[in-house]
């Protein structure tokens, strides 16, 4: 599997899982509009896997794929939580955390494509 | 009348042995190493001004059977041009009648001296596998080695892996097509070894018929090699070898494990030196590619071939595997848990 198919992947399937937990908070608010956030969550972590992904196939940095996902997890987080004026905890650190573990995941696995530059 | 010591006899007499490099562009510097056919100097190369290895036979002439093989050997390592193989660099005969060839000169290491420094497993398997590229490369060039040891394994300082002294080896194809067995100068080689009353002897020594050839080394010698079996030895007994090596760089020399219990293996490394020593030759990996192959897979921490996984071993390798990435989920699953537990407050 290839580092931007794989980022896009484990960030979609993260980003349902987040939106998920969602089901469990005691906010009778929060469950009713469970739909838009698990697509919100995971249209967050898509973006940001692909963007982990592309970044990866490009330069070969576990610091710097790490960091570019906490970063990326951490904004999108907080734009969401911006966005509802609350729950910024509980909003921006699982998120920055999904940021994280997708960012590590492909530095760490899938295929980068071989070189096509001829040699001069 | 005054005698000579044993010390000054000595050195009278490698003073006698020394190779008249008159008529050569060598001038010699120093004896490194006896080996089965004659003895390595170093030498240094007047014309392009760099040190050279020297082998010189220990008889002079260039016919017979020593001769024959030490040119013979010069002429095996010139069609093996690999990084992990010596490269030759010239062949000829001294001014004293006996036959030489210059080889790069190696500084380094022999393999059971090196693998001293090297205490973690997956860096010996690494040294493993380039022996087993250049051992492949030969296989592809119809050569066996036949006499692949600790001993025949250079490291040099920045790591390079060498397989030295192709005495032995052996051109697959030259074999087949020769009609008669008489002619082939290998058919005097193979001799069975008689059995040492010291067992120590025998264990890392290559032995020696009594031409002082080298025709393997028990403990690494494949079954058939041992037998005389020359008709019938095929790429699979340097893979027999290569599994003993494989054995000695994961737990040490056979003589010192035989009185202590050998150290545990990972049960799929186990499975490779088993496969790759079996008795039968059929048993064994078809090539070294395959025996480098599975090695390989279980540096990845992927399955080998030569050992079927219960699921418990499955699930212990995909733990292993992925191990950091299963804690990072599980960290955030607890973070997850702890934050759900805090809104219920």
């Amino acid at each position: 599997m290839n580092k931007v198919l794989l980022g896009v992947l484990l960030g979609a399937i993260l980003g349902v899982f987040d939106g998920l937990t969602s089901l469990f908070t005691p906010d009778p608010q929060i469950r009713a509009g469970i739909v838009g956030i698990i697509i919100g969550s995971t249209g967050k972590g898509l973006v940001a896997g692909l963007l982990c992904g592309l970044f990866a196939r490009k330069v070969k940095s576990m610091a710097g794929g790490i960091a570019l996902g906490l970063f990326l997890g951490f904004l999108f987080a907080l734009f969401v939580a911006l966005g509802v004026h609350n729950y910024y905890v509980r909003i921006i650190i699982p998120g920055s955390i999904v940021g994280l573990i997708v960012g590590y995941a492909t530095q760490k696995y899938g295929a980068t494509p071989a070189s096509t530059t001829a040699a001069h | 009348m005054k005698f000579l010591s044993d010390r000054a006899l000595e050195r009278l007499r490698d003073a006698a042995d020394l190779p008249d490099l008159s008529g050569t562009h060598y001038r010699l510097l120093e004896r490194i190493a006896r080996g089965g056919m004659g003895v390595v100097y170093t030498a240094e190369d007047e014309r392009l001004q760099r040190r050279v290895a020297l082998k010189v036979l220990d008889l002079p002439g260039t016919e017979g059977d020593l001769a024959n093989r030490l040119i013979r050997e010069a002429r095996v390592l010139a069609r093996l041009e690999h990084p992990g193989i010596v490269p030759v660099h010239d062949v000829g005969t001294l001014a004293d009648g006996r036959v030489f060839y210059t080889m790069k000169f190696v500084e380094g290491h022999r393999l059971d001296r090196h693998i001293e420094s090297v205490a973690s497993t997956p860096d010996r398997l690494r040294i493993f596998l380039r022996i087993c590229d250049a051992v492949a490369f030969a296989h592809a060039r119809d050569v066996i080695h036949r006499d692949l040891k600790p001993a025949n394994i250079m490291v040099g300082p920045f790591g390079e892996v060498l397989v030295m002294d192709w005495g032995l080896a052996k051109i697959l194809r030259e074999e087949v097509s020769r009609s008669a067995r008489e002619t082939d100068p290998e058919a005097t080689i193979f001799e069975k070894p008689k059995q040492s009353a010291n067992a120590n002897d025998t264990t890392e020594d290559s032995v020696r018929t009594g031409h002082g050839t080298v025709m393997g080394t028990p403990g690494y010698m494949s079954p058939e090699q041992a037998r005389g079996d020359v008709e019938n030895l095929d790429a699979r007994s340097d893979v027999f070898s290569l599994g003993a090596l494989l054995r000695f760089l994961l737990t040490g020399p056979p003589e010192q494990m035989l009185p202590a219990p050998r150290p545990r293996l990972d049960k799929s490394l186990e499975a490779i030196c088993v496969k790759a020593t079996a008795i039968s030759p059929s048993e064994r990996y078809a090539n070294v590619s395959e025996l480098a192959l599975d090695v390989s897979r279980y540096l990845d921490g992927l399955a080998v071939g030569a050992h079927r996984e219960t699921v418990f071993e499955k699930a212990t390798r995909f733990y292993r595997r992925y191990r950091f990435f299963i804690l990072l989920i599980a960290a955030y699953l607890f973070m997850r848990i702890i934050l759900l537990l805090l809104s219920r407050r």
